[in-house]
């Protein structure tokens, strides 16, 4: 019996915390539906790290639910490269289930928290769901499933404003799953299937007629506005600065990356490389849009007063890196766009954590109110510290390792322009990254303000911890992730010619 | 015996693991006068079977649609069952006074489990046993008939049977990806070889997989710890040497596992806790070994286990004849006892002094054999960690252990010295432990690999006694100057002083420097150009276009210019 449960891996990742959403929903209080949520998010984890050793040797992974055959069922299909990905958002599920007990009951009144953890297991099911899946209107399924969840999440954040901030996000949302829909109509016109292997076979013919270039374009914009790619991201800072914090933390680590993964997936795999850069000036576009998302997220975070509201403008900005990756649709791009996906995923992960934390003590977040936390929350504060220097990219964590990628990525074919883009962009993280700890470190808590004192919550350090220790050690061992990254990289590439 | 007819040995039903088994059931129907006789004779009868035995696979039988291996006698199966047998032969002698049935018949089985684990030649039979291990040795601990100890007893199971389904599951993962269940070198390549290298590492006790080994070895019987803290994790290690042999991995897990413990050893005050805390320091040597993969490094790690099972078990018989006699082993009840058992202590100091590696004792001849490995194979990251943790032996169990149960201030405890059978066994251990450290030539000689090697060279014995010299003079420092109280938990300042006072004061003097710094920096950088500040600022601060909340209008007008964009250059 046990060896059935292995076959069904790939579907299990999705079946479970679909099962355990309403779970939590009947057991109705905090403590239990938070168990549920921890329990399911670690078996997923593990399961899904089975999945990548599996995939690490057999290159792929393919299921078919119900037993029907593809093209007419719907297919699972986990390649290196979706393995990373999947590995990425169940592992940040995991650390926030630690992390989201103490977070969620100092923010949250008692009776909803459940709600929470219901929704967040939502949110997990649609983000597993649009990685693993091998069927076009499935992932259009998922992304909604993910989109009403986060909406709902947002929603619950403890400001009023919350709820103005999810409601837009709502309205934006709806409009790029729409313009994801139309585009996937528009394929399904051209080809009558919805399996992506079989509608990349049956485009061959029909690839440039306009009806197909139209759906590359409601597909790329759709999922732009999903992915936060400037200037379709100005959903994204009032949603991850009004959100509870531990749905900051999962949400900033993982959705808008499910996104790119996403579109590289549809325009790798079902379009192929060769329509959308070669024939459509796709790459050229999206490399001045990730300049400028770049720069002008940076500008941005620096004039924030709130710390959240700073980090979400960084994620504005650390998007362009992935999409300038993905953008040169070379190998090196690709791998490059691949592990910032993931190294972002860590970075941003822990320095969420460390400012929800700083929440959790102060109840409020501003750039003011955490003066002199230094002192009196040293772990926390020496987490963000750590995790600023992974954004800013110093040698020995993971975002030097992400930068390193890209920008050999971009020597390789001289675009020294981009490569200047980059290094000013990392300077001005310097500057909001280095806004903050001065603040922690160096300025005295105002006057009048009561001096809170003492540590977060243990299991909230242990899982901010485990984030810093993972982007070290990414930064001291990175040769292991980028042969990773590369290695699903060329699979892709191989699946696009 | 010797003339024993060729074709009867092999069969799978004369395996010693079998013979311990059935006889600790016999014991279980035979009245009391005679469980003396068996506890001794069974042990001694499966050693001389075990010896008759070629080498070779033996025992293949068919079960549930497999092919069995149950015997597989090689040079790393035949050192790790004979010390289980010898280890299996003092324990018994240690327990003769006791009248409990339970804990005479679990420690047969138990023993008989491990050794059916270490002989098994497919991971099938290694499962079955290794699930015997578990189910047989829990007895031990309940039958200390504590409420205490059935708790532990329970989460102990638990965790040993965790392990047990664990290498279930990897098994019948790994036998559907090679298509075999011989249990050889397996390796991280596989999702199986993850699963069994887990399972191992619970019964292994790695870092963070390690609690159950201080909760549970302390709260068994006086005889049950013995024998428990001979046989669980040392299968678990020569389950990594067959497996994993060479894994890197294994380098980085073993180096932790030897330093961590020690700070926790150096704090507790249960002295069969702070045992407990030293054995997972030496499981790190021998995993470090495994990690390295070499022959000279495969040798030490089964060395140091063979020496490794002879004084732990010395050093918690002696714990377990002070918990006998006293009815206490916290380090601050104790003292002075070496006036009422003399033989004891001097079976204590033994002990210690070849867990610490003292030249002419079993460690140090086993021990420098993984440490000159670890040199030759250059990690030297690695090597730092062991020699560190070889001095951080020496302060908790070198000198703690018997320091405070037998000498520091005398407490009054006047008891009588242990009985003469605990006497004997210890006396059997010490001379063991003594034995090898002056004539390692026999166990060198059933060593898995052909040895090329002295631990007796001047370098070697040198650089030991430097080493213990310092470890020892900065425990008598620390003593002298009165830098702890009586009580033991004083002990840890040494450590303590680091992060209380010296670190602090750094930390303070490197900051006030960069608050000198930055207000520099600010009067420097404030009188520069500030209108391309102002630009920046109106774009982007609270106010500006590029950094205020759009309106949802906005925001549409955006992705509806996009999408108008990348439209009219497709067409």
């Amino acid at each position: 019996m046990i060896v059935q449960l292995f076959h069904q891996m790939p579907v299990l990742v999705v079946i479970l915390p679909l099962m355990a959403a309403p779970l939590c929903v009947i057991a109705h209080r905090a403590l239990p539906a938070w168990l549920i949520h921890t329990a399911v998010s670690w078996v997923v984890f593990g399961i899904s790290f089975l999945l990548f050793v599996e995939t690490r040797v057999a290159g792929r992974v393919v299921y078919a639910l119900g037993g029907w055959a593809p093209p007419f069922g719907i297919e699972l299909v986990i390649d290196r490269f979706s393995a990373i990905v999947l590995l990425l958002v169940t592992g940040m599920s995991a650390l926030t289930s630690l992390y989201a007990r103490a977070s969620i009951a100092a923010e949250l009144p008692r009776e909803r928290a459940y709600l929470v953890y219901a929704a967040m297991l939502l949110c997990l099911c649609g983000l597993v769901g649009m990685t693993v899946t091998g069927d076009a209107f499935n992932l259009f399924v998922f992304l909604e499933v993910s989109s009403l969840a986060s909406y709902s999440l947002i929603a619950m954040g403890p400001s009023r404003r919350a709820l103005l901030s999810s409601f837009q996000y709502l309205i934006m949302g709806t409009v790029g799953g729409t313009f994801l829909l139309i585009g996937i109509g528009f394929l399904y016109v051209m080809t009558g299937t919805l399996n992506m292997a079989d509608i990349a076979q049956r485009l061959q013919g029909v690839a440039h007629t306009h009806t197909v270039e139209a759906g590359l374009a409601f597909i790329v914009v759709g999922l732009s506005l999903k992915a936060a790619l400037f200037p379709l991201h100005a959903w994204l800072p009032n949603a991850y600065t009004y959100a509870p914090s531990s749905v900051s933390v999962f949400i900033a680590a993982t959705s808008t990356k499910v996104a790119v993964y996403a579109l590289i997936r549809f325009v790798f795999t079902v379009f192929g490389a060769d329509l959308a850069f070669d024939s459509l000036p796709l790459g050229d576009v999206l490399i001045v849009l990730s300049v400028a998302a770049m720069l002008s997220g940076s500008l941005a975070a620096i004039f924030q007063t709130d710390v959240k509201r700073l980090l979400a403008w960084s994620s504005v900005a650390q998007m362009g890196y992935i999409v300038l990756g993905f953008a040169l649709a070379t190998g090196a791009g690709l791998t490059a766009a691949l592990t910032h996906m993931v190294n972002h995923g860590l970075i941003k992960g822990a320095l969420f954590m460390a400012v929800g934390a700083m929440f959790w003590r102060m109840q409020a977040c501003s750039i003011n109110d955490i003066a002199g936390l230094g002192k009196r929350m040293p772990w926390t504060c020496a987490a963000f510290v750590v995790g600023g220097l992974s954004l800013i990219g110093f040698p020995g964590t993971a975002g030097f390792i992400s930068k390193w990628v890209l920008l050999q990525a971009l020597m390789v074919d001289h675009h020294w322009l981009l490569a200047a883009a980059i290094l000013v962009s990392s300077l001005l993280a310097v500057i909001y990254i280095g806004r903050v700890v001065e603040s922690l470190y160096f300025r005295e808590p105002a006057e009048g303000r009561k001096v809170a004192r003492g540590e977060a919550p243990a299991l909230m350090l242990v899982a901010t911890w485990t984030l810093v220790a993972l982007n070290i050690a990414v930064g001291l061992f990175g040769a292991a992730e980028v042969d990773a990254t590369r290695q699903a990289a060329m699979s892709l590439l191989g699946v696009g010619q | 015996m010797t003339d024993w007819p060729s074709d009867l040995l092999g069969h799978p039903l004369l395996s010693p693991a079998l013979l311990m088994i059935v006889g600790g059931f016999v014991l279980a129907a035979s009245p009391r006068q005679v469980h003396g006789v068996w506890l001794l004779a069974i042990p001694a009868a499966a050693l001389a079977l075990l010896w008759q035995l070629p080498l070779g696979l033996h025992g293949e039988i068919s079960l549930f649609g497999f092919d069995l291996t149950m015997l597989r006698i090689d040079g790393l199966s035949r050192i790790w069952a004979t010390i289980f047998l010898i280890g299996s032969f003092l324990s018994g002698l240690y327990a003769l006074h006791v009248r409990d049935r339970i804990q005479h018949v679990a420690s047969l089985i138990y023993a008989g489990a491990a050794i059916g684990a270490v002989l098994a030649g497919d991971l099938v039979t290694l499962f079955i046993f290794w699930e015997g291990t578990a189910i047989s040795s829990v007895f031990l601990i309940w039958a200390r008939r504590t409420v205490r100890a059935h708790i532990v007893g329970l989460r102990y199971l638990v965790i040993q049977v965790t392990s047990g389904l664990l290498l279930m599951v990897g098994t019948i993962i790994h036998y559907r990806a090679t298509g075999s269940i011989a249990f050889n070198h397996l390796g991280l390549e596989t999702a199986g070889g993850w699963l069994i290298f887990l399972a191992f590492g619970i019964k292994a006790a790695f870092p963070l997989l390690h609690n159950w080994v201080q909760d549970a070895y302390p709260e068994a019987t006086v005889t049950g710890t013995v024998v428990l803290s001979i046989f669980t994790t040392k299968l678990a290690i020569y389950s990594l040497a067959r497996g994993y042999a060479g894994t890197e991995l294994l380098i980085t897990v073993g180096a932790v596992m030897t330093i961590f413990p020690i700070f926790f050893a150096v704090i507790e005050n249960d002295l069969r806790r702070v045992l407990a805390y030293s054995l997972n320091n030496q499981l790190g040597f021998m995993v470090v070994g495994i990690g390295i993969g070499t022959n000279l490094a495969i040798n030490g790690a089964a060395a140091h286990a063979f020496a490794h099972i002879l004084y732990k078990g010395l050093l918690f018989m002696s714990m377990g004849a002070v918990l006998h006699r006293v009815g206490t082993v916290k380090a601050s009840e104790l003292g002075g006892l070496y006036k009422s058992m003399p033989w004891t202590a001097a079976f204590c100091i033994v002990g210690s002094m070849s867990i610490s590696a003292f030249p002419l004792f079993s460690g140090f001849v086993t021990k420098s054999m993984i440490l000159t490995a670890a040199a030759e194979q250059h990690h030297w990251i690695a090597w730092t960690a062991l020699l560190l943790a070889s001095a951080g032996v020496l302060d908790h169990s070198g000198i703690k252990v018997p320091f405070f149960s037998f000498f520091h201030h005398d407490v009054g405890w006047r008891v009588k010295e242990a009985p003469l059978n605990m006497l004997l066994a210890m006396g059997a251990a010490a001379f063991l432990c003594i034995g090898i450290g002056v004539y390692p030539a026999p166990l060198y000689a059933i060593l898995p690999f052909a040895v090329d090697y002295s631990a007796y060279s001047t370098a070697h014995v040198i650089n030991q006694l430097q080493l213990l010299l310092f470890a020892a003079l900065a425990f008598v420092v620390l003593f002298r100057n009165g830098w702890y109280p009586a009580e033991i938990r004083g002990l840890n300042l040494d450590s303590d002083w680091v992060y209380r006072h010296a670190l602090p004061a750094m930390a303070a003097r490197i900051h006030r420097a960069l608050v000198a710094t930055r207000e520099h920096a600010r009067a420097k950088l404030g009188r520069l150009g500030s209108g391309s500040y102002g630009w920046l600022k109106s774009h982007y601060g609270s106010t500006g276009a590029l950094s205020r909340t759009w309106t949802t209008g906005v925001m549409l007008l955006w992705a509806g210019v996009l999408l108008a964009l990348y439209l009219v250059i497709y067409y």
